[in-house]
């Protein structure tokens, strides 16, 4: 028997409510409600507010299926949708943010560590939402996707291996100083990292880390060429990300 | 049709309700299901079995962030109030637990939806969220006393209108 005594958390609370509580504290937390009127009364508004959600979402589960939605449908036609007239304009709209950014977070002139990876999280925030295009060489065609880039980004452009993640494909895009090269990655459950490169006229740097709202960048360059890795708020998996590319240029001498 | 989108498949109803919670308006929750479909039947070979219905989730709540924070710089879209004279208990219930979720943030309301409208355990939106389950909690937390003052009329401290 657990002493009754033992005053219950807030969290105790959600988790009685939720069945997540260990049985035999359940009777405690019954005893608690009894004798706390304003806990028992957040308790019910907490069941009330449970009963209103399903009441309000519960009847879409048993609505027809809309024909989009049927997987024969999406896996015989799966991308050829409007989302191009979706890019263009958020290609305008983050343009138009991100000078904004430029000139509210730096001064006149701003760094190569800071063009770089500006534009860099700007690519990154910019494709990573698209499904259906978010390339214009998928990954299916590397050889051809690295002999591109190579040739347009005037320097050795190879696409890493990258543990756990897939090569989703690449682009071109203009950079602070020449074109620059786009690539992505997408792990299992959706999540994308990009690795923006391009000449910059810089010393070798250390990896520096940069966040803008959810996204999170690491700099480098190396022989005359500016890495950025961008990817998710999670800085540890991204820095094993970035480990993981700075080593395999190292080895190419890219 | 393989096991695997025969499983797939079976989750439709369940996603389509969370997207509709989630995103509020019906085609928009739509598209993230049918883009949450795409990248499921993609990836199948990249799915190295476990918990496919955490799986479907994770994807559907990470899309609904990236399209929301493509959306950042917009003034967000809240219905003005409609003061239906007519609307029966039901429906005026169902417009204030609908103005409530709006005025949530996403990470809460993600977890309010998950926990109590899925039924999903603390463990399994942990890692859906990619965050510890205490975070879970406190947004759990948050997420219930958030709506439950909007719901009983006072004005939500989150958002002000300049």
């Amino acid at each position: 028997m657990t002493e009754p005594n033992i005053p219950v958390t807030e969290d105790e609370l959600h988790a009685y409510v939720d069945n997540e509580l260990p049985a035999e504290r359940c009777a405690d937390v019954e005893a608690w409600l009894a004798a706390h009127p304003d806990d028992a009364a957040r308790v019910q508004s907490w069941r009330d507010m449970a009963e209103t959600l399903h009441a309000r979402y519960d009847s879409v589960v048993d609505e027809a299926v809309p024909k989009r939605l049927e997987l024969e449908r999406l896996q015989r036609q799966p991308r050829r949708w409007l989302y191009g007239a979706v890019a263009a304009t958020l290609v305008a709209f983050v343009a138009g943010g991100g000078a904004g950014w430029v000139a509210r977070g730096a001064a006149a002139t701003p760094s190569i560590f800071q063009s770089f990876t500006l534009d860099a999280l700007d690519a990154h925030r910019l494709y990573v939402v698209e499904v259906r295009h978010p390339v214009e060489v998928p990954g299916s065609e590397r050889d051809h996707l690295q002999q591109w880039l190579t040739r347009r980004c005037g320097w050795d452009v190879r696409a890493p291996e990258l543990a756990g993640l897939k090569l989703v494909g690449g682009r071109l895009l203009p950079g602070p100083s020449g074109p620059a090269s786009f690539l992505m990655y997408e792990g299992a459950s959706g999540e994308r990292f990009t690795v923006y490169t391009a000449k910059a006229k810089t010393e070798p740097t250390q990896m520096r880390y940069s966040a803008k709202g959810n996204d999170g960048a690491l700099f480098w360059a190396d022989r005359g060429v500016a890495y950025v890795v961008s990817g998710g708020n999670d800085r540890g998996r991204l820095t094993q990300v970035a480990q993981s590319v700075y080593d395999q240029m190292e080895k190419s001498g890219g | 049709m393989n096991a695997f989108r025969q499983s797939v498949e079976a989750m439709i109803p369940a996603l389509r309700r969370y997207a509709r919670a989630l995103a509020r308006d019906a085609d928009i929750a739509d598209d993230l299901v049918q883009d949450t479909l795409v990248r499921a039947l993609r990836s199948e070979r990249l799915f190295l079995g476990g918990d496919l219905r955490s799986w479907l989730y994770t994807i559907l709540t990470n899309l609904n962030k990236n399209r929301r924070r493509s959306l950042a710089r917009r003034p967000p879209l809240v219905p003005l109030l409609d003061n239906n004279a007519d609307a029966s208990g039901t429906e005026a219930e169902a417009r204030d637990i609908e103005r409530a979720l709006s005025t949530l943030v996403e990470e809460q309301r993600s977890v309010l939806l998950l926990v109590v409208l899925e039924g999903m355990s603390y463990r399994d939106v942990a890692d859906i969220q990619g965050v510890p389950i205490g975070t879970v909690m406190s947004r759990l937390a948050r997420a219930r006393a958030h709506v439950r003052a909007v719901l009983e009329g006072e004005r939500p401290a989150l958002r002000r209108v300049k």
